[in-house]
């Protein structure tokens, strides 16, 4: 089990807004607008309440709402999901946290089976808005069973909707989105960015929860990433810069749709795409982001779309073996060299 | 007893027996697709138990569940008609035998995955106690899904929280093909409910009067706000598991012994002799179930096809591929 240590347990008003906020403030301030709100909203997870969240995500919220809406669940993965799709059903908007990404292999049944199917089998005659957030990626020499990506498993499940914020204003923006809506929406998160720390505005507009966003405008090269990738893309492009490439980054935002309409538009303008991603490579969430743009984008493209991720191998515990098995800035460097070199 | 319960109980039991019948001659004929799980033999569980319930309370059920939609009020052509396929089936057409719902009579489904039902009626149960709300969620299982990580899951919440749930064991004694003494170290289910604190008992199933007496004073237990209760219901099917299951691995004397109590017969010729009811109404009951099974399945046979593949997956159409198709 992974913790971070909570010096601040029950503390009401530690994450308010300012205008730079980390990650966990941000999705602590969705949630605590989305409560105050509606009293159908609540939480379920392990160690969400008086321990205030194994990520503070859920910090104060218990003290503020009580035990009823910010439930401390025994370790009962699959159970405490599946309630969550009982009580979704029964007019409640529950947001169930899953402690880490890993742990939600023993909840799929709820969350594919039943979460994502109920609307359709019953012909639209019930709904289930349920969030269920989830942090993952690779942490920090947590081991192989605690440093997984689930992306590729959920993406392709008919029913859900699967959003991926790397910033704080975007865990905001996507998780009051997400709880507002009436289909179930998987939120992943991501260990490595809690506690990054970005521009915040409670009261700036939204884009769709599903759009992409451009980070870095470029004519040469379009870097198609999300969380953690993001950064490396960035640094990537910097350097390339320099050496008079320009690429553009996108940060897709969704993974369950991706915003394909601006990642065609962007290929239009660059002809190039790479796609880098944090999960092993084959049967990734890339390899379909890459055919579907591909598939849309073909006249447009001078090259192959390419692929940066993950080594197909476990995480391994050993740090430089860890930082080896994920894409690095210069992976993303040698990718763009390689397509720059196979188009002349 | 009333007349007038007496009268629902054979009336729900005769039309139980008979729709499922029906359903098996449709299956055959070509009409019903899938997997087919029918209820002859365990009547009197659902019967009884939802006639204790109240319209208000929740129900959540298996795959083996057209019994309890039909008790519940949702019509027999609508079940009919989604075990056809049809438009105009209780699903609209996308569930089919085992993903029967009716949101208006408070009918969450038709579960497919043993033990899926635990987890939707605690939920439910918690969004009930949340809300101070004085409903109940009556969750029906086999003794099967006893050994899903759910039940013990599941159990061991409802009752941490006093959640208002009447677990409802259907034992019919066979997980499939495997009896219970094979499946479980302890084949007495309601014995398990020790182990979360939950108080149970265990009634005769094909005994229609005694599982609504075991029912009501269940929900009073429930309702009362003392937490869950688990009653288990000893009952037995008469057919296979599913259609495709002949059910040989049972004895004949076995399926004898069982057939010689069935709860359709004992109740009618207890009812007589108890003067609830007159052969009258038997026949009366009879002639009137053949004339709305008859309806259901011309119904259902008459109804069009759905023809939206895409229709309810989100409350918005999702654009994967950037408005292509």
């Amino acid at each position: 089990m992974t913790r971070q240590r909570n010096d601040n347990v029950g503390a009401i008003g530690t994450a308010r807004p300012a205008p730079e906020l980390e990650v966990w403030q941000a999705l602590n301030i969705a949630l605590d607008r989305a409560m105050e709100r509606d009293s159908g909203v609540f939480i379920l997870g392990e160690d969400v309440g008086l321990f205030g969240g194994s990520y503070r995500v859920t910090q104060g919220l218990y003290a503020k709402y009580g035990e009823w809406r910010v439930r401390d669940t025994p370790i009962s993965e699959n159970s405490f999901v599946g309630m969550g799709v009982g009580a979704a059903l029964a007019g409640g908007r529950p947001v169930v946290e899953i402690m880490t990404v890993n742990f939600a292999l023993l909840a799929l049944d709820s969350i594919i089976n039943m979460a994502a199917k109920l609307r359709y089998m019953s012909g639209g005659q019930l709904q289930v808005p349920l969030v269920v957030r989830m942090p993952g990626g690779v942490a920090r020499q947590l081991g192989a069973q605690h440093s997984q990506r689930l992306e590729h498993t959920l993406i392709n499940v008919p029913g859900l909707r699967v959003v991926v914020p790397a910033t704080a204003q975007d865990s905001y923006w996507q998780l009051s989105q997400a709880i507002v809506a009436d289909d179930p929406i998987v939120v992943l998160e991501h260990e490595f960015l809690y506690f990054t720390k970005g521009p915040f505005d409670a009261a700036a507009a939204p884009p769709p929860m599903h759009a992409a966003a451009v980070r870095r405008e470029g004519r040469d090269v379009t870097l198609i990433a999300w969380q953690r990738m993001v950064s490396e893309c960035m640094n990537a492009a910097a350097q390339l810069s320099a050496r008079g490439i320009e690429a553009e980054v996108i940060d897709l935002r969704s993974l369950r749709p991706i915003d394909l309409p601006l990642l065609r538009a962007s290929v239009a303008k660059t002809h190039h795409a790479i796609v880098v991603e944090e999960d092993c490579r084959f049967g990734g969430a890339g390899a379909e982001i890459a055919a579907t743009l591909a598939e849309a984008s073909y006249p447009d493209l001078r090259a192959a779309v390419r692929r940066v991720a993950a080594s197909d191998v476990p995480t391994p515990y050993n740090l430089e073996l860890e930082r080896a098995s994920i894409p690095r800035t210069q992976n993303i460097l040698d990718a763009v060299e390689e397509l720059a070199g196979s188009t002349g | 007893m009333q007349r007038k319960l007496a009268w629902q109980f054979l009336y729900d039991m005769t039309l139980a027996r008979q729709f499922e019948q029906a359903a098996a001659e449709q299956y055959t004929q070509g009409n019903i697709g899938g997997f087919l799980h029918l209820y002859p033999g365990e009547e009197a569980v659902a019967v009884a138990s939802l006639h204790a319930a109240e319209a208000s309370d929740y129900v959540v059920s298996t795959y083996r569940e057209h019994v309890h939609a039909l008790v519940r009020g949702v019509r027999p052509a609508a079940v009919m008609a989604e075990l056809f396929g049809k438009a105009t089936g209780c699903s609209g057409g996308y569930g089919g035998s085992m993903h029967l719902y009716d949101a208006e009579h408070r009918f969450l489904g038709g579960y497919a995955i043993v033990g899926e039902t635990f987890a939707i009626a605690a939920g439910v149960g918690y969004w009930l106690r949340m809300n101070d709300l004085t409903h109940v969620v009556l969750c029906y299982f086999g003794d099967g899904a006893v050994n899903q990580g759910t039940f013990h899951e599941s159990l061991n919440m409802a009752a941490l929280w006093k959640l208002p749930v009447l677990f409802v064991c259907e034992n019919n004694r066979y997980q499939i093909g495997t009896e219970i003494h094979r499946h479980s170290a302890v084949p007495e289910v309601y014995r398990r409910a020790s182990a979360y604190g939950i108080d149970s008992r265990r009634v005769d199933g094909m005994d229609v009067v005694a599982v609504y007496e075991a029912t009501r004073a269940a929900l009073q237990h429930v309702r009362a706000g003392n937490g869950p209760y688990l009653l288990e219901c000893e009952t037995y099917r008469y057919r296979g598991h599913s259609m495709a299951d002949s059910g040989a691995y049972r004895s004949a004397l076995e399926l004898a012994e069982l057939r010689a109590r069935d709860p359709l017969d004992g109740f009618r010729e207890r009812a007589l002799a108890e003067g609830w009811l007159v052969a009258a109404d038997c026949d009366e009951i009879d002639s009137e179930i053949d004339r709305v099974v008859a309806d259901a399945v011309r119904f259902a046979a008459d109804s069009p096809q759905p023809t939206d593949l895409g229709a309810s997956v989100y409350r918005e159409p999702l654009d994967l591929y950037g408005g292509r198709p």
